[in-house]
Order: C-alpha cells, then sequence, then structure tokens
C-alpha cells in the first residue's frame, strides 16, 4: 500500500515541521507581544515639550554642540507630530523642523529656514541620514510605531543588573538604513536600555544606551540620556534632555505646517 | 686558539650538529609567530611627518581608504539604459563590501532640484526611472554639468563612469581584512561580468593598492623562491660536482633560512613586500661560503689527505675569509637600518642575522656533516671549475695580460670610471606606489586605465581650517576656499577638485528655484549654514559631508585628483599650492597630505638619510679591511675597488633607467658589504706574496692563479642571485636585484682590471720582509 505510506510520510513531514516551525513562530508571537506592552505603556501621554542638548564627538574627541527645543504630540491611530526649533549652532538659530509622522507610508517633514525665510518640503526617503550631522539617524528619533517592524523575540538578558527582554526588530520600510535592530527592554518597565543597529551588510554599525530614567506623570518613563556610538567611524553622540514638561496644552494646530512661517 | 675549537668541533662532529639542531629548531619554532603585512603603512615609520598629518587628517574626516571601479561598457556609452541599471544595480551591490561605510556613484548623486516651491533631493538615477531617452539625457547633462561628478566619477566624454567604496577597516588584521573586501569586490564583479558581458571593468584605489602589494609579495614567494632554489642547485652541481656535497650545502642554506625567519618570528617582525625575498638573498650570500669550504676539502682531498686532513686544511684555511667577508656583509646590510622605511631595516637586520648565522652554520655544521658524510673529491673536471685553489691558466693569462696593459688599462678604466659617475645626474629619486608594479600587473593596468580615462590616481587633500567652530559658514571662508579650488583648477596637473564651494553654489541655485544666477556663493553665513542644514538633513545614510566638513565645520577638506606625477613634481605641486594658500589664505590654517604624498616625500628623506650612512659604513668597512691586511696603505688603496663600482652601476643606471626609488637608495650600502669580499680576497693573497718578497707583477699573478677563478665564481653566484629577484613584479625588487647584480658584477671587473693597474702604480715599493708571520 504505497499510497498510504506516503500520506503517512507526508503527514509525518509535517507535523515535523510544524514542531521546528512552533518555536519560530512563538518567537515572533512573543516578540510583538512585548512590543505591544511597550507600545502599550507608552500611550496617552499626550503632548511634551523639552529642552535638548546635543554633544558631537569624533575619532579624536573633538566636541561640537547643537541645542534645540521640540514640542510633541501623540496622535492616536497615526504616527506622533513632532516640531523642533534649533537654537545652536547660532547661525542655524530659529531654523524649525516639523514631522507628521505615519506608520507605514513615507513621514511628512518641512523645515522652515528663516534666512531666506521659506519653508521647504524634504523628501523622507532620507529617514536613514543623520540627524544634525549627529549619529543619530531619523528614523532613530521618530515615534515608536509596531507597524514599521517585523518583531522575534531572542532572548532573556540581563543588562547592567536589569533583567530585559531581547527583541530583534526588522524595519519594514526598504528606506530603513538598517538590516536590523536589537532592542533591550527591561522586563519591569518595558524600557529600552539598549539597541544595536546592524547596517545593510548585517554587521554592528552603532549602540544606544538610554539611561537615567525619569518617570512622569506617574506614568510614562523618559530617559534624560541617550548615547549613541558608532563602532565603525569611532563617532559617538550623547543626547541630553536637560527639561521636560507634559500637558502643555498643544493641539494639532501647533503642528500646522504654517504655524512654521509664524514662528521665531 | 682557533686551532683548538677547529679540533673540537671536528673532534665530536655529533654533539656539534646536534647542538645546531637545537639553535635551529629553538629559532625556527619563532616561524609561527611571523605574519604578513602588505599595506602601504609599512613604508612609514610611526613618526614620519607626512604619515602623521595623513592620519590626522582621516581622523577629523572620514577615512580616504577606498575602492574604485571604473566602468566601461564597449558601447563607449555610459548614459544608456543598460549601462545606468548596470552602476545602479552595483551600487546596491557595493553597500555589501565588507566595512565599507560609504559607495558615491553616478546613481546615488545626490542631485538637488527646485520642484515647485520644495528643494527636492534624491538619486540621480533613482529607482523609479524608466530610463527613457528624455530621462537619459537629463541625466547625462547634470552629471557632465556637475563639478563633483564630471572627471571623478564620469568621464566627460561620457564613455568611463566609476564607484567609489570608502571603507574604514578596523586594522585589527589589516592583511585579514583587505584580502575580505578585495575578494567580496571579486565576487561582486564576477556575477556583474556575467551579466553585462560587454562591459569592462577596473579596480583601483588605496585597499586595491594595499591588496596588490601583498599579492605581489605572495607571488613572489611563489615564482622566486622556487627559481632561486633550482639556479642554486644547478650552480652547486656546477661547481661541487658532488651529490653529497651539494646535499651539504643545500642543508646549511635551508637552516639558514629556517633560524632567520624564526629569529625575525621571535623578534616579533612581519614578512612584507621587502623582507619576503631575504630568503632569496640569503641562499645566495650563503651559498658563497659553503662552496670556498668544500672546494678547499675537495682540493685536499685531490692531493690524497685523509677526509679529516682535508677538512682541517679547508678550515684553516678559510675560517678567517669566511668570517671577514660575512662580516663585512653584515654590515653593509645593517647600513639599511638608518633608512627612513621599517621595512628596508627589517630586510637589512634580517639578513644581517642570517648572513652571521650561514657563517656560523658552515664554519661549525657544515665540517661536521661532512665528516660524516663520504663526500668525493669531485671529478678531475671539478677541478677546473672548482680548484681555484690549483694554479690556473686562465687567470694566470689574464693577470699577464693585466700586467702588460697596466698603463692603457689604468687610463682608460680612470677615464671610464669618471665618465660613468658623470652619468650619476642622470638620476632623479622618484617614488610613486602606483610605479612600484610593472605594467604587466593588473593594479597598475587598472590605474593606467582611470588615469587615460577618467582621472589620475594621484591625489592630495587639502584641508583649510577657519577660525573657530561654523568657520565654513563665513563667506570670508568660502570666498577663499574657491578661490584656491579656482587656482587649483587651474593647474595643469589637477584633473579635478571635490570642493564643498560647488556644493554651496547649487544649493543656492536650488533654493531659487533653480535660477541660474543664484549659482553662486551664499551671501552670509546664515544663508550658508541654513542651506546646509536643509541639504544634509535631506542626505540618506552613508552620503552626507563629513568627507568634507569636519565635525564643528570649522575646516573643511578639497580632495584634489592628479595626472600621476613623479615624486619631484608632486611635491612642487605640494609646496607650490602651500605657496598660494600662505599668500592668499593667510588667515587660515591649510595641511596638505595623502598617500600618493607620503611616498613622494620618503624616497627623498630616505636617499638623505641613506647617503648620510655610506660613509660611515665605507670607514667601518675600510677599517676592518686596514685590521685584516695589516696595512694602511692597502687599506687606502681598498678604497678605490670599493667605492667606484657603486659609482659606475648608478652611472649606468642613469642610462638604463633614471628613476631612484626607495629600494635602490640602500643599494649602495647594501651592496658595499659583498663587493668588499672580492677586495679582502685579492689583496690578502697580494699582500701574502709581497710579505714573501715577491715584486708587485709577481704577486698580482699569484692573487690572480690563487683566487681569481673563486672570485669569479661567487661573482657568477651572487649576480645570478641577485638577478633572480628581476622577475619580481614589483620593481622595489626587480629594480633593486638588478642593481645589486650591476654592481657586483662591475665591482669584479674592477677588481680584475683596475686595481692591479692601481697597484703596480701606486705599490710598486718593495714591502719590508716578514713583518708579520
Amino acid at each position: 500500500m504505497p499510497h498510504l505510506n506516503t500520506t503517512r510520510f507526508a503527514g509525518l513531514m509535517l507535523v515535523a515541521g510544524l514542531l521546528l516551525a512552533l518555536p519560530a513562530l512563538a518567537d515572533t508571537e512573543k516578540g510583538l507581544q512585548i512590543a505591544t506592552e511597550q507600545k502599550k505603556r507608552d500611550s496617552g501621554w499626550g503632548d511634551s515639550e523639552s529642552k535638548i542638548l546635543m554633544i558631537l564627538r569624533d575619532a579624536s574627541g573633538n566636541e561640537s554642540v547643537r541645542r534645540m527645543r521640540t514640542q510633541a504630540l501623540e496622535v492616536v491611530d497615526d504616527g506622533d507630530k513632532s516640531l523642533t526649533i534649533f537654537d545652536e549652532p547660532r547661525d542655524v538659530r530659529g531654523s524649525a523642523f516639523l514631522t507628521h509622522s505615519h506608520p507605514t507610508a513615507e513621514d511628512d517633514q518641512w523645515l522652515y529656514l528663516p534666512a531666506i525665510n521659506r519653508v521647504r518640503r524634504i523628501a523622507s526617503r532620507n529617514k536613514s541620514g543623520p540627524f544634525m550631522a549627529s549619529e543619530f539617524a531619523y528614523e532613530d528619533m521618530t515615534s515608536f510605531e509596531l507597524a514599521k517592524y517585523q518583531f522575534r523575540y531572542l532572548r532573556d538578558d540581563v543588562l547592567n543588573g536589569v533583567s530585559c527582554y531581547v527583541i530583534e526588530r526588522i524595519p519594514a520600510d526598504k528606506f530603513s538604513g538598517y538590516s536590523k535592530t536589537v532592542a533591550w527592554v527591561d522586563q519591569a518597565h518595558y524600557r529600552v536600555q539598549q539597541i544595536e543597529f546592524y547596517d545593510k551588510k548585517q554587521s554592528l554599525l552603532k549602540t544606544l544606551q538610554a539611561s537615567n530614567y525619569q518617570l512622569f506623570l506617574d506614568k510614562y518613563w523618559r530617559p534624560m540620556l541617550l548615547q549613541m556610538q558608532n563602532h565603525q567611524t569611532g563617532k559617538r553622540t550623547d543626547l541630553k534632555v536637560e527639561e521636560l514638561q507634559f500637558n502643555v496644552g498643544r493641539s494639532a494646530a501647533d503642528f500646522d505646517v504654517n504655524v512654521l512661517e509664524r514662528l521665531r | 686558539m682557533t686551532q683548538r675549537w677547529l679540533q673540537q668541533i671536528l673532534a665530536y662532529p655529533r654533539l656539534m650538529i646536534a647542538l645546531c639542531l637545537v639553535l635551529i629548531v629553538s629559532s625556527g619554532l619563532g616561524i609561527g609567530n611571523l605574519y604578513f603585512r602588505g599595506d602601504y603603512r609599512i613604508f612609514f615609520s610611526a613618526d614620519n611627518p607626512q604619515l602623521l598629518a595623513f592620519e590626522q587628517m582621516q581622523q577629523q574626516f572620514n577615512k580616504s581608504d577606498n575602492i574604485l571601479i571604473a566602468i566601461a561598457p564597449d558601447s563607449q556609452q555610459v548614459f544608456s539604459a543598460e549601462t545606468l541599471r548596470l552602476v545602479r544595480q552595483l551600487t546596491e551591490a557595493a553597500w555589501q563590501t565588507p566595512y565599507s561605510i560609504r559607495v558615491d556613484s553616478l546613481s546615488n548623486y545626490q542631485h538637488t532640484e527646485a520642484i515647485a516651491d520644495d528643494l527636492w533631493v534624491a538619486d540621480l538615477v533613482a529607482e523609479e526611472l524608466e530610463l527613457s531617452s528624455a530621462e537619459l539625457n537629463k541625466i547625462a547633462e547634470v552629471a557632465l554639468n556637475e563639478p563633483a561628478l564630471r572627471q571623478r566619477l564620469v568621464s566627460a566624454d561620457g564613455r568611463v563612469t566609476a564607484i567609489n567604496i570608502t571603507l574604514q577597516l578596523p586594522e585589527q588584521n589589516l592583511q585579514q581584512e583587505v584580502k575580505e573586501v578585495w575578494q567580496a569586490v571579486a565576487l561582486m564583479l564576477d556575477r556583474h561580468k556575467a551579466q553585462y558581458p560587454d562591459t569592462d571593468f577596473h579596480v583601483s584605489g588605496v585597499v586595491a593598492m594595499n591588496y596588490a602589494f601583498a599579492y605581489e609579495a605572495e607571488n613572489d614567494v611563489k615564482t622566486l623562491i622556487p627559481i632561486m632554489f633550482a639556479a642554486i642547485l644547478l650552480m652547486l652541481a656546477w661547481l661541487l660536482r658532488s651529490l653529497l656535497a651539494s646535499l651539504a650545502t643545500l642543508v646549511i642554506i635551508v637552516v639558514t633560512v629556517i633560524s632567520t625567519l624564526g629569529l625575525a618570528g621571535w623578534a616579533g617582525l612581519f614578512l612584507s613586500t621587502a623582507t619576503v625575498n631575504v630568503p632569496t638573498i640569503l641562499m645566495t650570500l650563503a651559498v658563497a661560503d659553503s662552496v670556498h669550504l668544500i672546494a678547499s676539502m675537495q682540493f685536499a682531498l685531490r692531493r690524497g689527505d685523509s677526509r679529516l686532513q682535508a677538512i682541517q686544511y679547508s678550515l684553516k684555511r678559510n675560517v678567517m675569509p669566511v668570517f671577514i667577508t660575512s662580516a663585512t656583509t653584515a654590515i653593509g646590510f645593517l647600513t639599511l637600518n638608518f633608512s627612513e622605511v621599517p621595512i628596508l631595516r627589517d630586510l637589512g637586520n634580517m639578513t644581517a642575522v642570517g648572513v652571521m648565522l650561514a657563517c656560523l652554520f658552515s664554519l661549525v655544521m657544515l665540517p661536521a656533516i661532512l665528516l660524516l658524510l663520504p663526500v668525493s673529491a669531485g671529478s678531475s673536471k671539478a677541478a677546473g671549475a672548482a680548484g681555484a685553489y690549483g694554479a690556473d691558466r686562465t687567470m694566470l693569462w689574464l693577470a699577464n695580460s693585466v700586467i702588460h696593459w697596466q698603463r692603457p688599462l689604468f687610463w682608460g678604466m680612470t677615464l671610464l670610471i669618471i665618465g660613468c659617475s658623470a652619468l650619476i645626474s642622470l638620476n632623479t629619486i622618484n617614488d610613486e606606489a602606483v610605479k612600484y608594479f610593472s605594467p604587466d600587473t593588473e593594479f597598475r593596468q587598472a590605474n593606467d586605465f582611470l588615469e587615460q580615462n577618467l582621472t589620475g590616481a594621484t591625489t592630495i587633500d587639502f584641508v583649510l581650517a577657519g577660525n573657530g567652530a561654523s568657520a565654513v559658514n563665513q563667506p570670508a571662508f568660502l570666498a577663499a576656499v574657491a578661490g584656491f579650488t579656482q587656482w587649483l583648477q587651474s593647474q595643469p596637473e589637477v584633473q579635478h577638485v571635490n570642493s564643498i564651494t560647488d556644493t554651496f553654489r547649487r544649493l543656492n541655485k536650488s533654493m531659487h528655484q533653480d535660477d541660474p544666477a543664484y549659482y553662486r556663493l551664499p551671501d552670509n553665513p546664515e544663508q550658508a549654514a541654513q542651506y546646509l542644514l536643509m541639504y544634509e538633513m535631506s542626505l540618506p545614510f552613508g552620503l552626507d559631508l563629513n568627507n568634507q566638513l569636519n565635525l564643528d565645520k570649522s575646516a573643511t577638506r578639497l580632495a584634489v585628483s592628479l595626472q600621476n606625477l613623479g615624486s619631484k613634481q608632486l611635491t612642487a605641486f605640494e609646496s607650490r599650492a602651500l605657496t598660494y594658500l600662505a599668500e592668499h589664505a593667510s588667515s587660515y590654517s591649510a595641511s596638505a597630505a595623502s598617500t600618493a604624498l607620503m611616498f613622494a616625500h620618503i624616497g627623498e628623506r630616505n636617499m638623505a638619510s641613506m647617503l648620510q650612512t655610506l660613509p660611515l659604513a665605507l670607514l667601518l668597512i675600510s677599517l676592518l679591511l686596514v685590521f685584516s691586511l695589516r696595512s694602511w696603505r692597502l687599506g687606502l688603496l681598498s678604497l678605490i675597488p670599493n667605492i667606484t663600482p657603486a659609482l659606475v652601476a648608478f652611472g649606468l643606471w642613469g642610462l638604463l633607467s633614471g628613476e631612484i626609488n626607495l629600494a635602490l637608495s640602500v643599494v649602495a650600502g647594501m651592496s658595499l658589504g659583498i663587493i668588499v669580499d672580492d677586495t679582502v680576497h685579492f689583496l690578502s693573497k697580494y699582500r701574502a706574496a709581497r710579505q714573501e718578497g715577491q715584486a708587485t707583477e709577481q704577486a698580482i699573478r699569484y692573487a690572480f692563479t690563487t683566487v681569481g677563478r673563486a672570485l669569479w665564481i661567487t661573482t657568477v653566484v651572487l649576480v645570478t642571485g641577485f638577478a633572480v629577484l628581476m622577475l619580481s613584479g614589483f620593481r622595489l625588487n626587480s629594480d633593486m636585484g638588478m642593481l645589486t647584480a650591476l654592481v657586483i658584477l662591475v665591482a669584479l671587473l674592477i677588481d680584475f682590471l683596475f686595481l692591479p693597474a692601481c697597484l703596480l702604480k701606486f705599490d710598486a715599493k718593495e714591502y719590508k720582509t716578514d713583518a708579520t708571520p
């Protein structure tokens, strides 16, 4: 009865295949679960305003400083909106950068330049490019959206004494500069502790360390220090949040393109 | 004293061999520590000023280690849908190159365009383009008019384009990293070659050069060492006519090479394009010691001596000459320590140690082996070839001829030597890394192709630094940079200048609806800074401006491509440019650096330091001669055959080539130690005869007949050995081999034809007989 045998064999193969695939499936599911929880815990913050100091260092330790103020607005069912006004270097003071991010579609970005008093739209394929010549890319700074990645749980790990989930994220957007990122998310509060970024050729490009977490509105943990180290060029950028306030009364109208030209 | 240790060796041959083996094995184990380095940095010591300037520049800006792939379609038309598609694919694939941090090509060039009221920054050959003929025309128009592309990534006639991959090698294991990069690029190109059979690819760039250095050295090992071995076997067979004797010599050669390489390994040295030929040189030098010893022994055996007697006879005759000649050769090679080039110092030290080891093994191990082996006396015919120690008719004829023609020989040779020396002025110092590779090598061909069809491989980076952060946004600074850029472009040697001022002009135009009237520098620092901000915000991963601007924008780097220039012209160009900057941009600090510049300076620095050490080496070696000849007059006379060969050979080199690279500048010192041997042998025999009361003429006859043939034979061996180096595809090695061979050959001619004439003229006075026993 060769027919039966084949069927049985095929059935066996199916079961074996399922058993083999199951852990992978489970990892994907667990990864998404953790990411979902992370997103959920960071939902409902409304709007915020912050002052940011960026310190850029090259391989030989030369420093350069950037200062900016950022306003942010949470948008339910779409990406967040943010407006960044540059204070330093002095020759770009007053320049303002507006982003309407979207989970899957390309972000909308505009830049206002006071020297020519004009607003210019910026193509958002640059998301992989550096922000203000720092080691942060745009895509490292935009809001965390589930639809942007494919998640996979890798393992548990203890980082600096903190128990973490280690999650692999594969960007969905082909314009991303990364082949994947690996995030350490703490198990107690689902806060990102560290992210490793891998470039398109699968080499470790940079590592982000998030620290000095503070609790806002009794609910939202935010890092006051982000340190990005580029392993390939030896350059690094420290991003310090000098001030951060929530519930500052911003609304969608404050993030309209027309607002840009009225800034100063 | 000498006698006693000779007796010891011969009394305990097995013990001696065992002791030598312990030495050989323990030093030989060091071979495991040896590693290979092929990068260009091995030519520069850590404190080389040009290297320091270069590294400082690379710390501030992106690295300039690169791979440049030229793409030449048979259709001679880059702006075709097919070729641009290839460029796009290859650009995408190039990002997969290990350690790549940036890829620049025609396709991902960030073209700026004013569309409606927006600034559009995007790939020039974007993915969604259909590449219709209208689009192709537009791309061609943009590319051929864009200063950042024309003559850099696309030829002015649109026939050739290039992709530049910038690499950041971690430099943990540079050799391995370079190989990895090269293999990845080769694999990538192979895949595309299959798809685009009508397109030629040529690979150049700094990493390609590093790979070529390593590859050529590997090639030397694979081809030269076997050839050298074959040559030595042939020579031994011809000289010794005895299989066992040849075998014994081979053993000495092999253990010398093994222990030398091992000791180098223990000392932490590495193999490089220069030191990889130490085995070849050592084989050449070591052969002479053994041949002298065995030939004397065979002579004694034929005379009817017992084996032990024959060996004793041979040792007694040869200990002093073998030691002295080894010591002078070692001193000659040790002069390389004064070279500016670390790998040439390594070459000198390794060879010097090797020569002394060869001396030791020849005097200790060889006699022991000979005692244990039933070495034959050699055929009677061999007596003709190797019987340097019997009376010799040819040599007697030569001696008589030289004595007969002494006056014309003296004046003729004097004239010839002066004439040849005058030709030295035909030589110029020239170090171009590209020209180190023979025209047959792939690397050289790729470079020549690039130079003829796109742009020269010679580059200089200039950094102009303003006062304080954001200085590059100052109109005055930008005007200075633009002025310098224009000056550079008007220089005949310059093929391309990559300057930030072109970017500023383009941005200004694009920010004003592409109005050509705005193709000019921004009016004020705020404008400049904000255009830059806008532009930087629009650039994708890896295409930022860090290769042109430093972190706080206080300085900018201009990359200048030049036609391939000799080192003199290159340093002249550098100082011309720096003078221009000192005159026209004196309030800003300026510096220049590049690998080409490093090589351009090293040749002259090396020559200067070698010329300073030559007198010292000459003094040392001459003192050694005075000591061993026990005569001031002969010591002084020996200067003639020691100095003149290098003068004549360098003069002839002026006719043959006229280019002195850094390997050639060490030849004079290196060969001095070798040619001195001839003088030592000849003069010591001559002196012995004079001491016995013979007249000058008779003493010359004696010298000719006793050592004439031996000198002839060692010269043949040495010239052959160094001539083997001429087969190297690497000109530092082939030129060095050729010139050294030339020096050695000329030295023999002078010893045979000029030295006797000099002796007859200046040493005719009668000797006090028996001054020393």
